[in-house]
Formats: C-alpha cells, structure tokens, sequence
C-alpha cells in the first residue's frame, strides 16, 4: 500500500478556543480537523477535568489536524496569535497518510 | 439576634446545604466523588430552566409595572459600580495581586451567581417569602456589566484585553443567560397555564435536582481549594468573605429604596453579595488570558460561594426582614 508522508499537528487548549481555533484553522485553508474533549489533566497551570464542571472556562480539548508537510508552517503561524498567551500544549509530529490528496 | 442565628442553624442543616458540604468533604477528602460533565451540565439546564419559568409565570400573574425597569436597572448599576470596590479592597488587602488579576476577580462580585440565587429562592420558600418575579431579569441584567466594568479597569492601568465579537457573544449568548431568559419569556408568555401543565417537572423535583447539584458544586469547590492552597493568601481570603458583605450592604440598600417586597430585597441582597463562577470566568478566558483563573475561580467558588451559601443567604433574609419590617 502507497502511503505518504504528512504532519499530524496536535493542540490542546481551553474549551472556550473552540470556535476561534476552528475559524482559524479554516482561514488558513486547514478544513479538515477533529476536535476530541480532554478528560483531565495537569501542566504549568495546575490540574484540570472534565468532571462536574458547568462552565467551559476550565475544560480543555485537543484538536487534531493531519497536513501535508509544506503546509505546516502556514498552520502555526495562523494560529499562533490564539495560542500566545492561553493555556495549551501544541505539537507536531511525522505521520503518514494513505490519500495524500486529501491533505 | 436569635432569629438570625435560628435561621442560620435551620439553613445549615437543611438538605441542600448539607449536600453541598458533603461535596466539599468528599473532594477535601479525596474521594473519587464525582458527577460526568454532561450529568453536572443537564442539572444547571434543568435548574436554569425552571427557576426562569416561574419567574415568568410571577411576572404573568402579577403584571409589569415601572418595578421591573428600575430593579434593572438598580442591578446594571449595581453590576457596574461593585467592580471598582472589589478591585480597590482587593489590591488594598492584598497588594502582590496584579492589576490584571484584581480586575478579573472584580467582574466576577460584580456579577452574580445563579446558583446562589437559587438556593436564596430555594430559602425564601421555604420561609414563606416570595421574591417579586421580575428579579430573574434582574440576574440576567446583572451578569454583563460587571465584565465591562473590569475590562475598563485593565484599560485604564494601561493593560490589554481582547474585546472582539467572541467576547460579547460570550457575555451576550452564553448559554445560561440565553435559557434562563427564554424560559422567562415562555413562563411569562405562557402563565399559570403553562406552569400547570409542566409542574410536575419544575416544581416537584426541584428541589432533590438542587441537592444533586450542590453536592456537585461542592466537590468543584473542594477540589478548587485542593489544587489552589498557594494561591489563596490571608489577605485574599478575607476579601472573599468581606467583599460579599459589601455587595450584600448595597444590594440591600438598593431593594429597600426600590422598596422590593422583603422577598425581593433578600434576592437583590444575594444577587449583590454573589460571585459569578460560570459566564464570566468564560468571558475572562477570552478576554484576559493572562489573568490568573485559579486566583478568581478559587475566590469565587471556594470562598465567596460557600460563604453566601451557609452563613450570607440567612444573614440576608434577616436583614431583609429588618428593613422592610416583614
């Protein structure tokens, strides 16, 4: 099987984001992503869980985005200036795709 | 004297109170204790929804008059003005707090808590009382300005927010304030008819999903305190306890020369001297990033709730008594 190489760019950050990291992602050509809700966790800014919360100001969630390598760098620098100063984890890493068409 | 300490000890072993302390010990305790997110967010529809409904069907059955705009606007005013106290007292009690944090903490007393107006009107009724119904407008009006208040405040010591379309679809349609008003509207448009064919789901388990939801409070309480301990200096503890007193002096000030009902002017009181922990912690995400949210949310929901909760909400109904002689 044909596979090729893309990068699979991984951002957890504040539940409240959501739509601006969408929007976002959209404008800089990215539409395809996957948004997962993150049970809980702990990091520089203390721990944090999906349980009993009824506000959306401390839940996180990741969002998941697989893009051809050139198109990387135009991703980060979209959505840098939501990232700057809000709580969050980004990262890059190898992966391959099966339809590199679609990336 | 002794009413009030009667009122305080019958409010402190009443079910709910009882239940919110369960919480707050089990997640001190480190209990595995705990409500699914959908579970804690389907009791705060259910409690928004039927508190809002009946406001509705009250204002309904006992029509508009020039009450409900000025008790608005007393609470718009008040949501305004209450930030600037909080922020001088919190800076003063407190001088290693930032300016961006104590501006963030001040939106939060001057907007309001549902959760404990709820529970007030949850006491009320059960102290025979009955705030006008027009006070749930009251609280809706109430959670805005305070979040503009603040951000003023950061402008004005030369700090940057991020005010844009997020932040005021955030203020303006989060989704509490977007039920609580609607089922208003729907009680009101509705009335007593309305209330009929649904009380059986609004009325009768009201109480039991209160409880419910308490315990959960608590257990984000609990856990809330856990994870903040170096946050929470001295100073900053006391104003949690002081700066809702404030608010209480001037809320009831305020329905006393609306001249609220005593129902009413014990609501007004509770919506003064409450914290907001669920739409404006939000707004303060967007709008000031760098603001602490363990210093805020802590105050808010570990200090000030628990606070009203227990020893202010009573105090309130006292004291609302007092001045309206009720």
């Amino acid at each position: 099987m044909q596979m090729h190489d893309a990068k699979r760019v991984e951002i957890i950050i504040e539940a409240i984001m959501e739509r601006q990291i969408s929007t976002a992602l959209t404008q800089v050509g990215v539409t395809g992503f996957t948004i997962l809700p993150v049970l809980g966790g702990s990091g520089r800014s203390g721990h944090w869980t999906r349980e009993g919360g009824v506000g959306r100001a401390s839940g996180m969630i990741a969002v998941i985005c697989l893009v051809a390598p050139p198109r990387l760098d135009s991703l980060l620098k979209g959505i840098f200036p939501l990232l700057d100063e809000h709580i969050g984890v980004v990262s890059v890493s190898d992966t391959q795709v099966l339809r590199a068409e679609r990336f | 004297m002794s009413a009030i300490l009667d009122l305080a000890a019958q409010n402190l072993l009443s079910p709910v109170i009882l239940c919110f302390a369960l919480g707050l010990a089990a997640a001190l305790a480190r209990s595995d204790l705990s409500f699914p997110e959908a579970i804690a967010k389907g009791m705060s529809l259910y409690l928004l929804f039927a508190i809002g409904f009946k406001g509705g069907v009250s204002v309904a059955a006992h029509g508009v008059d020039l009450g409900l705009a000025l008790a608005v606007l007393a609470g718009i005013t008040l949501s305004l003005g209450l930030p600037f106290i909080a922020f001088s007292l919190l800076r003063t009690l407190s001088p290693g707090v930032s300016v961006l944090d104590a501006a963030a903490v001040a939106g939060h007393y001057g907007s309001i808590s549902i959760v404990t107006f709820v529970a007030m009107s949850a006491l009320l009724t059960g102290q025979g009382l009955e705030a006008e119904g027009y006070m749930i407008a009251v609280a809706a009006a109430m959670e805005a300005p305070a979040i503009v208040a603040a951000l003023w405040l950061v402008s004005r010591k030369g700090g940057e927010s991020r005010v844009g379309g997020e932040l005021w679809r955030e203020i303006l349609l989060n989704g509490s304030i977007v039920l609580l008003m609607g089922a208003f509207v729907i009680g009101w448009v509705t009335g007593e008819d309305g209330m009929v064919e649904i009380a059986p789901f609004i009325v009768t388990p009201f109480k039991g999903v209160l409880c419910l939801f308490l315990l959960d409070m608590g257990l984000v309480a609990g856990r809330g305190l856990r994870s903040a301990r170096g946050v929470i200096t001295p100073g900053i503890a006391v104003f949690g306890v002081v700066m809702p007193l404030i608010g209480a002096a001037l809320g009831l000030g305020a329905g006393f020369v609306l001249g609220l009902s005593t129902g009413g002017v014990a609501a007004l009181t509770a919506l003064a001297a409450s914290a907001s922990y669920i739409a404006v912690p939000a707004a303060m995400r967007v709008a000031l990033p760098r603001a602490n949210p363990a210093l805020y949310l802590t105050l808010s929901l570990g200090i000030t709730f628990p606070f009203n909760l227990t020893l202010g909400l009573p105090l309130y109904v006292a004291l609302a008594r007092v001045v309206t002689g009720g």
